[in-house]
């Protein structure tokens, strides 16, 4: 018997046995789409996640005050207490830095921002002109600190507050009160929204020489360093540790964090838990598969006259089990491309109802699902085929 | 021509041994027309199956034109079922989600024979069986009669040597019945050799050779002078 024959007359088995053949298919399908749209899921949280921390910088580096250590008496960085506290000089020094192409230091507060007879309280950051570009912000208009105005009064609004204080007129050289301190408007953020949690559109950002006076202080709350590439990350991490050490005395007392070490972190336990999912999913598809089995086993006693028909007209046993062996790869393959498509839908589904969650199914865990499907079903029909093939011609023939 | 010499086939009821054929030694040439009687028992079923290759005897030899048989894989016996011998049931045995017409290819789907030259061998046959009408019909959409025609036509497609009956009007009434007889004894004429097993003496007495079997052995063994 030719291999298309085969092919042929199985396919003819499929069809007749119409609402069999369905509920198989559509079991198998339901596994592969499981495993399809689970998996766009979980890659589409991680992705997520990934853009989230990628769109506050490139190549970033913090440097925070304090150490965070588990061993050992300095307790400094648990307690809150350090002995020394990250300077404007500190944050000068590690500009001098060769693997560093830009910091800029931060101070972080809150101050009543006054205008017209408009009040409310906002987030204030000082900061210098490169805050903007390393935390990846954008000027809608005007400038930050540009070149040759380093010290002055000049203030930068977050998009809502500028709509808020100047519903009608340009933000962008008005005077506002900020504290007890008059500025000048120089820019207006870009709208971004909210990423992790932050929301730029609620923040202002004054000088941060100002910002220190406003909250009278001589430290720092972080140093944001951009590394010059994605390689020179870990040697200016070090280059910063070595700097600081020999600036406060010996003293190892702070801690420098990169976002790639975060990101990495981040992507591995989102990474196990979409594996987990699709392991969860795969699941499905071996009940689909133990499924198969048994209706391709209820299909050989339900064909046993046949089979000794077959066997009566000269089909050899290799002849019966191939027909039933195709049989059972036809309905899974039927199953797994329906279920592809089904997953495929749903995920786009799911990108339509949540356009921020990029859920795209990734190409791994659709071929996985696919061949776990046919190598389930393929498994499932060698014991039905080979117990057709095995049938007594005179008993089969006997029955009906 | 057919030669089987001293098989034997037992079969075990619980503990005990049952001689469905014992020490059976049988000549048939080839052409000849011979029916196959006796009670229910006698074994004259379990000789077709053998005379078929659907059954293995426990001793003996089993000759098919000169060439043992017996010995044969279960492969080469699927090969010598196709190409030599035609099966004829009494419960006709048509595979119910297949059209007549696919029920008569499928032997020669089996053989890998090329569908073109398929179509045109079902052709014949339809014609040649009167089933033009019918051949989109299923089996259940047939008659007795239709359905046993369906069957001869499938078990003639490979012009096969040997044609085995196993009570081929048992269901069928007896004018249908005669006419299927006919059918049979047409392939006959043509020079196939016709082995038709059978409890029915009118139609047993048709055959040229009558064989007679009681308890696994055969009792008579009577050629008509004209045959």
């Amino acid at each position: 018997m030719t291999l298309v024959d085969t092919l042929q007359t199985s396919f003819k088995a499929v069809l007749s046995y119409r609402l069999r053949s369905l509920l198989i298919i559509l079991a198998m399908a339901l596994g592969v789409a499981a495993v399809v749209m689970l998996t766009a899921l979980g890659d589409g949280a991680r992705n997520y996640v990934i853009n989230q921390f990628s769109s506050i910088g490139t190549n970033l580096l913090v440097v925070l005050p304090g150490r965070a250590e588990t061993s050992g008496s300095f307790l400094g960085a648990v307690l809150g207490q350090t002995p020394r506290d990250l300077t404007l000089k500190d944050a000068q020094l590690i500009g001098r830095l060769p693997q560093v192409r830009r910091y800029a230091p931060l101070n972080v507060g809150e101050a009543e921002l006054s205008a017209a007879n408009r009040l409310r309280a906002v987030t204030v950051l000082g900061s210098n002109a490169n805050l903007i570009p390393i935390r990846h912000m954008k000027l809608a208009q005007g400038s930050f600190m540009a070149q040759g105005a380093g010290s002055n009064a000049q203030i930068v609004l977050g998009a809502k507050i500028a709509k808020e204080f100047f519903p009608r007129t340009q933000a962008v050289g008005q005077r506002i009160r900020l504290g007890d301190s008059r500025f000048l408007v120089s820019g207006v953020l870009m709208s971004q929204g909210e990423t992790m949690g932050f929301n730029t559109d609620e923040i202002v950002i004054i000088p941060i020489d100002y910002a220190q006076t406003m909250f009278n202080t001589t430290s720092l709350f972080r140093i944001l360093i951009e590394a010059k590439s994605h390689s020179e990350i870990e040697p200016a991490k070090q280059a910063v540790l070595a700097a600081m050490k020999q600036s406060h005395d010996g003293e190892e007392d702070i801690t420098v964090i990169t976002q790639d070490a975060i990101l990495s972190t981040f992507d591995r336990i989102l990474q196990a838990l979409t594996m987990a999912v699709a392991g969860i999913a795969a699941i499905s598809l071996i009940v689909a598969g133990i499924l198969v089995m048994n209706v391709m086993l209820v299909a050989v006693s339900q064909r046993t006259a046949e089979i000794g028909l077959l066997k009566a007209i000269g089909a050899t046993s290799a002849d019966i089990r191939r027909l039933f062996f195709a049989e059972a790869v036809l309905l899974s393959m039927a199953g797994a491309i329906l279920g592809f498509l089904l997953g495929q839908c749903g995920s786009l589904m799911l990108r339509l109802a949540f356009p921020q969650l990029p859920a795209w199914p990734p190409a791994w865990a659709t071929i996985t699902g696919i061949m776990v499907a046919l190598t389930t079903g393929v498994l499932a029909s060698i014991l039905p085929a080979s117990k057709a093939a095995k049938l007594d011609a005179v008993n089969a023939l006997g029955k009906k | 021509m057919i030669r089987l010499t001293a098989i034997t086939r037992t079969f075990h009821m619980g503990e005990q041994a049952v001689y469905a054929l014992n020490d059976i030694n049988l000549q048939i040439a080839s052409g000849e027309y011979v029916s196959i009687m006796g009670p229910s028992g006698s074994g004259k079923s379990t000789l077709l199956n053998i005379l078929g290759l659907l059954d293995k005897p426990d001793s003996g030899c089993y000759e098919l034109d000169e060439k043992r048989v017996t010995d044969l894989s279960e492969t080469e016996q699927a090969q010598i079922r196709r190409e030599k011998i035609g099966f004829v049931f009494q419960s006709f045995h048509l595979v119910p989600r297949l059209t007549a017409a696919e029920n008569i290819e499928l032997p020669l789907t089996l053989s890998g024979i090329p569908s073109e030259q398929r179509q045109i061998r079902v052709n014949e046959a339809l014609q040649a069986f009167e089933l033009k009408q019918r051949a989109q019909h299923r089996p259940a959409e047939l008659s007795g009669g239709q359905r046993q025609r369906v069957a001869i036509a499938r078990a003639t497609i490979m012009q096969p040597s040997v044609i085995l009956a196993d009570e081929p009007t048992g269901n069928l009434d007896h004018q249908i019945g005669a006419e299927v007889m006919t059918l049979l004894e047409n392939l006959h004429h043509r020079g196939t050799t016709l082995i038709v097993v059978t409890h029915d003496r009118e139609l047993g007495a048709r055959a040229h050779r009558q064989i007679g079997m009681r308890d696994g052995k055969i009792l008579t063994d009577h050629t008509d002078d004209a045959g």
